[in-house]
This record gives structure tokens, C-alpha cells and sequence, in this order.
């Protein structure tokens, strides 16, 4: 059977640059491929792409099986589309969103109801079934969008930053809801730009940027790759400082870096470093101690060559310890 | 099914689904289907006295063809409105990522917004019944009278098609500031006759004269002897006037759907 995505070479430039470079991706069916990028990297052209909205410039792209550009209206038939920015038809309620998706994939008039209906129902939206979804939270928009894109069930799925502007509960429902449909046999292919959502639901990721695809991998052959966390100590007393990135220094797994009064300090693994260093200062009376990860906008410099500096400049994320 | 068959149920559908926005929204379409009749009031009840005198007495009877030229007219704005907002929505990526035919969304909003047009000319026509207008008409020239507004309104629908596709929303503005000296540099409200020796000839030129022209023609009010050759001429213009701005928007229209597609 051949892969739910292949794409090889891909080039599409807008008038002003290019936004794929090259692209290339593989994803076998039945798995749930993360890709990850910052703005700009080309993640919304790449799935306007493979979802035959956009003809690329040069390259193939086979979806399902099927060519994107010769076979357009095939691959249209076995994909969902669920953009960056919610698509559903806001002057309509939720069940006409829901009924109009089923007619024009094809569903007669009473097949494409009772599928909306069971589709609200499933996706919690049956109290507000009949309002208007320009009246919908940012969270239930975003449901009633997984929704459409599943009226008539897709091979392949595609999701275009699918959590960007949820609350940490809209999150998940979002997120479960992936892992539903991948567990059911769809293939799914979500695009972010937070390394934890690649994490929390991708089998593999890979990493766009300037239009290629710079790095591949399961989250965490990349995160080991992205190098590990930082602590950034702070002494209640400034003059401290030298003496605790001494004390420090046993424990780090790079140079340790002071500025503005803060020690910086690489950790390898933070679950066993990080008590080891907790345990060598005691003696030491701290104002602050916090974990730093690496944000995506770093890795991505460090992979792009653009700058090795960056990795060292810590994100401000601070993460729960 | 058939491939035409599809096309036809796809359009359907989506001709349904604008139809479905007049009902969620009925307010909204309600005062687009009254607007041509305020301003019908406007003309006739403030104006109408000091310009019936000008034009020889029943203003009505003059105005009313104008009046719905103006209504046919109207539905360029609606449809270059609708086609921009809707190229800016993520919907019409989610329709050109369904098994539907690319042109469902354009021959969708094209059959709900020839219904449009037909209920606002309607509400128009009857609201001029109702204040006495009383047009005096055989079968024949009620159909050539529906016909040479449907055919303008067609003309407006490619028109508004391709605006709507490159203009985008600031464009949308600027061309419904636009249809204003457009409207009113136009035989629509006025007899061309009573303007500037200089003007007229422009305003005889407007596609919107000669179909009015052409209208008061059907509807009692002949052009008199004095009258422009463009005016003379009215029947004939208001069918090629639109059928030119047809072969000229065709196959504009069509082009930038298909950009649109890349
Ligand atoms: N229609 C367009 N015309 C011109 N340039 C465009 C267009 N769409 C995207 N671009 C440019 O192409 C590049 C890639 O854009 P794309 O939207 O694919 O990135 P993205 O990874 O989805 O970003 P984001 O995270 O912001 O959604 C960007 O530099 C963008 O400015
Ligand atoms: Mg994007």
C-alpha cells in the first residue's frame, strides 16, 4: 500500500519568495505526523498543497495514494481539511454548517442530517446545534471545524495549528480527538509550532523551516537533539554570583554563563540533575531557580545555522517544575 | 449521477446554503430588498414634485423605470460584497478542499443572487403599484421588460465576480462609492435632456440610460423628437450594452476564479 503522504521536491514560491524550497515528507498511513515550524516556514502553503488547494511549483505530492494535481478530485475524496484559521460558515448554525459539508461531500439529503446530527452529538455541540456559529467560543468553533472535516470519514487527515488561540481544556478535547481518529486508522498530519503538542500526540515529527524540512525524527530523538534544559539561578545577594556558578559547574553539561546577576546552568537530564544541584547549594540563599527548555524558535536557528548564539540565549517559557 | 448532474446538485446546494443566510438573517436582507424603494420614496415624495414639473408631469410613471434599472443595478454591489468577503473566509479553502465542483461556489452565489435581484425588483415594481403606478403593458413587453433587467443584472454579476475576486474589501468601498456618480450621471432619476449641453452625451453613453430609456420606451414614456441619437437608440444599447460588458467580464471573471485556484 503506499504511503498516505508522499511529497518529493516540492517548490512553490509567492511573488515576493519562495515558501517551499524542496520539500519532502513522508508519512506512513495510520500514524500521526507532526510538522513543526515557525511562522513563515511554509507549514500552511505545504498543506494548501497537499490538500490540492495550491498546485506546487515543481515536485509531486501523492496523497492516498493519488497525485495532487492530475488526480485532484480523487484525492479530494479520501482527505479532511482543517485550516489554520476556522473554517466553517459563521452566518449558519452548527447542523447547517454540518448538512451543507455532507452535500457536497456527496451524502444524499438524509444521510448528510443524520450525520450531522450524530457529529454534534459526538463532538459536544448538540445544545448548540441550532445557533449560529459565529455565536460559538473559540474552543466549540474549533470542534464544529474538527466536525466538518469528518461528515464523511477521511483517509487522511490534515489539521493546520489546530490548538493555536484554545484554553488548555479546549486543548485537549482537541487533542483527544486526534487521538481518536488515529486509533480508528485515519492518517493524520497536524502542523504547530510547539514542540509539546508534537510531543503530546505526533508518532513522528518533522521540522520545517525557510521551506525544507531541516530535521526528522520521533519527539524524542528531536527534543535530545534540541539539547537539554537550562536552570537560571538567581542569589539573593549579587555578589554571590561567581561563587554559585562555582558551585554549579560540577553539575552542568556546558559552560556555565552569568549575566545580569543570573547563573545560567545546561542541564543533560533535569530529573537527575537537577536535585544533585539543588543538593550542592543549600549552603547558598537563592532569590530564584527556574527551568528553562529551549523554544522551537532556537532549535530552529540552531538547526538553520542562523546563529549558535541563540541556543544559548534561554527562552523566557519558564516551565513548571 | 452525471457530471452535469453533480454540477447542477452542487450549485444547488450552494445557492440553498446563501438562501439559508437570508433566513438566519432576515433583518439584513430585508433592508437590501427595501433599499431601492426608500430611495423610490425619496425621489418621488421630496423631490418628485419640483422634478415631475421638469418632466412633464407623472413622475412616477417616468421614475418607476428608472427606479428598477437602478435595483438591477443595485446587484453588482451584492455580489462583488458577497464574492469578497467570501474569498477572505476559510470556508472556500474547506469547499475547494471537498469532492465539489470548483465552480459550485461562484454558480452558487450567482443563482441566489439572480433570486435576489428578482425579489428586490419585485418588492420595487409592486410598492410602485401600490402608489399608482399603473404601467400599461401587452405580454410581450412585460417579458421584454423583465428581460432587458435580468440581462443587466447578469452583466453585474460577472462584473461584481471579477471586482469582488481583485478588488478585495478596501476595493469593495471604493467601487460602492463609485456606483453613485454612476447612477446619477444616468437618464435613472433625470431626463438627460434637462442636463448640461456637455454632460448629457456622457450621461446618454451610461449602459444604466439606455436600458432606463429602453424601459420607458415599453413602459408609456417615449423618448421625444429632440432626443439624443444614443437615446433614439436606447432599446438597442441596453441589450448591447450589457451583452459588451459580458464579453468583456466573461471571461475576466473566469480567469481570476482560476487564479484564485493556484
Ligand atoms: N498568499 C501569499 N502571498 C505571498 N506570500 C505568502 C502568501 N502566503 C504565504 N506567504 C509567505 O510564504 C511564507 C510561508 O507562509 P506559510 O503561511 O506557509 O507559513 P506558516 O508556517 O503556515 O506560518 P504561520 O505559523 O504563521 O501560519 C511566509 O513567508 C509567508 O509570508
Ligand atoms: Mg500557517
Amino acid at each position: 500500500m503506499p504511503p498516505a503522504i508522499a511529497a518529493s521536491a516540492v517548490h512553490k514560491s509567492y511573488p515576493a519568495k519562495p515558501a517551499l524550497d524542496g520539500f519532502d515528507l513522508e508519512v506512513p498511513r495510520g500514524t500521526v505526523h507532526g510538522l513543526l515550524g515557525p511562522n513563515g516556514a511554509g507549514k500552511t502553503t505545504a498543506v494548501k498543497i497537499m490538500a490540492t488547494l495550491l498546485a506546487p511549483d515543481a515536485g509531486s505530492v501523492r496523497v492516498a495514494g493519488h497525485d495532487t494535481v492530475t488526480e485532484g478530485a480523487a484525492v479530494r475524496a479520501r482527505i479532511g481539511l482543517v485550516g489554520q484559521y476556522a473554517a466553517v460558515d459563521e452566518e449558519l448554525t452548527g447542523r447547517q454548517n454540518l448538512v451543507l459539508f455532507g452535500r457536497l461531500s456527496r451524502l444524499g439529503r438524509r444521510d448528510a442530517v443524520r450525520r450531522a446530527a450524530e457529529l454534534l452529538d459526538r463532538f459536544g455541540l448538540a445544545e448548540a446545534a441550532d445557533r449560529r456559529a459565529g455565536t460559538y467560543s473559540g474552543g466549540m468553533r474549533r470542534r464544529l471545524d474538527l466536525a466538518a472535516a469528518l461528515v464523511v470519514a477521511p483517509e487522511v487527515l490534515f489539521v493546520d495549528e489546530p490548538t493555536t488561540g484554545l484554553d488548555p481544556a479546549g486543548r485537549r478535547e482537541v487533542w483527544d480527538t486526534v487521538r481518536a481518529l488515529r486509533d480508528g486508522g485515519t492518517t493524520v498530519l497536524l502542523t504547530t509550532q510547539y514542540l509539546e503538542e508534537a510531543d503530546a500526540l505526533a508518532d513522528r515529527v518533522s521540522m520545517l523551516a525557510h521551506g525544507r524540512i531541516v530535521a526528522e525524527g520521533t519527539p524524542a530523538d528531536l527534543k535530545a537533539d534540541l539539547g537539554g534544559d537550562r536552570v537560571h539561578l538567581t542569589p539573593r545577594d549579587p555578589a554571590d554570583a561567581a561563587r554559585l556558578a562555582a558551585l554549579a559547574r560540577p553539575h552542568a553539561a556546558g559552560p556555565v554563563e552569568t549575566a545580569d546577576g543570573v547563573v545560567r546552568v545546561p542541564l543533560t537530564d533535569r530529573a537527575t540533575d537537577l536535585p544533585r544541584l539543588a543538593a550542592a547549594l543549600t549552603d547558598l540563599p537563592l532569590a530564584d531557580l527556574s527551568l528553562h527548555a529551549p523554544t522551537l524558535d532556537d532549535v530552529f536557528l540552531h538547526l538553520t545555522g542562523d546563529g549558535a548564539e541563540a541556543l544559548a540565549k534561554t527562552n523566557t517559557v519558564k516551565e513548571k517544575i | 449521477m452525471t457530471a452535469v448532474g453533480t454540477v447542477v446538485s452542487d450549485v444547488w446546494t450552494m445557492a440553498g446554503r446563501e438562501v439559508l443566510h437570508w433566513r438566519n438573517r432576515p433583518g439584513l436582507k430585508v433592508f437590501g430588498w427595501l433599499f431601492p424603494v426608500m430611495l423610490m420614496g425619496m425621489f418621488t415624495a421630496l423631490l418628485g414634485g419640483a422634478l415631475g414639473q421638469a418632466s412633464g408631469g407623472d413622475y412616477l410613471a417616468f421614475v418607476m423605470p428608472g427606479v428598477l434599472t437602478m435595483t438591477a443595478f443595485f446587484g453588482l454591489d451584492g455580489t462583488m460584497a458577497g464574492v469578497a468577503a467570501e474569498s477572505e473566509r476559510g470556508v472556500t479553502d474547506r469547499f475547494r478542499s471537498l469532492p465539489t465542483s470548483g465552480l459550485a461556489v461562484v454558480g452558487g452565489r450567482c443563482a441566489a443572487d439572480l433570486l435576489d435581484s428578482v425579489v428586490a425588483l419585485a418588492v420595487v415594481a409592486a410598492t410602485g403599484l401600490v402608489f399608482g403606478w399603473r404601467p400599461d403593458l401587452t405580454p410581450a413587453q412585460a417579458l421584454a421588460v423583465v428581460g432587458l433587467l435580468l440581462l443587466l443584472r447578469f452583466a453585474m454579476l460577472f462584473a461584481g465576480v471579477y471586482l469582488g475576486l481583485k478588488a478585495g474589501p478596501e476595493g469593495v468601498q471604493s467601487v460602492q462609492i463609485a456606483v453613485w456618480p454612476v447612477l446619477f450621471l444616468s437618464s435613472v432619476f433625470v431626463d438627460t435632456a434637462t442636463m448640461p449641453g456637455w454632460l448629457a452625451p456622457v450621461a446618454d453613453a451610461n449602459p444604466l440610460s439606455a436600458t432606463t430609456t429602453a424601459l420607458r420606451g415599453l413602459l408609456g414614456f417615449p423618448v421625444g423628437p429632440d432626443a439624443s441619437w444614443l437615446a433614439a437608440h436606447a432599446a438597442t444599447f441596453a441589450v448591447v450594452g450589457p451583452l459588451l460588458l459580458l464579453v468583456l467580464f466573461v471571461p475576466l471573471s473566469t480567469s481570476a476564479w482560476r487564479a484564485g485556484r493556484r
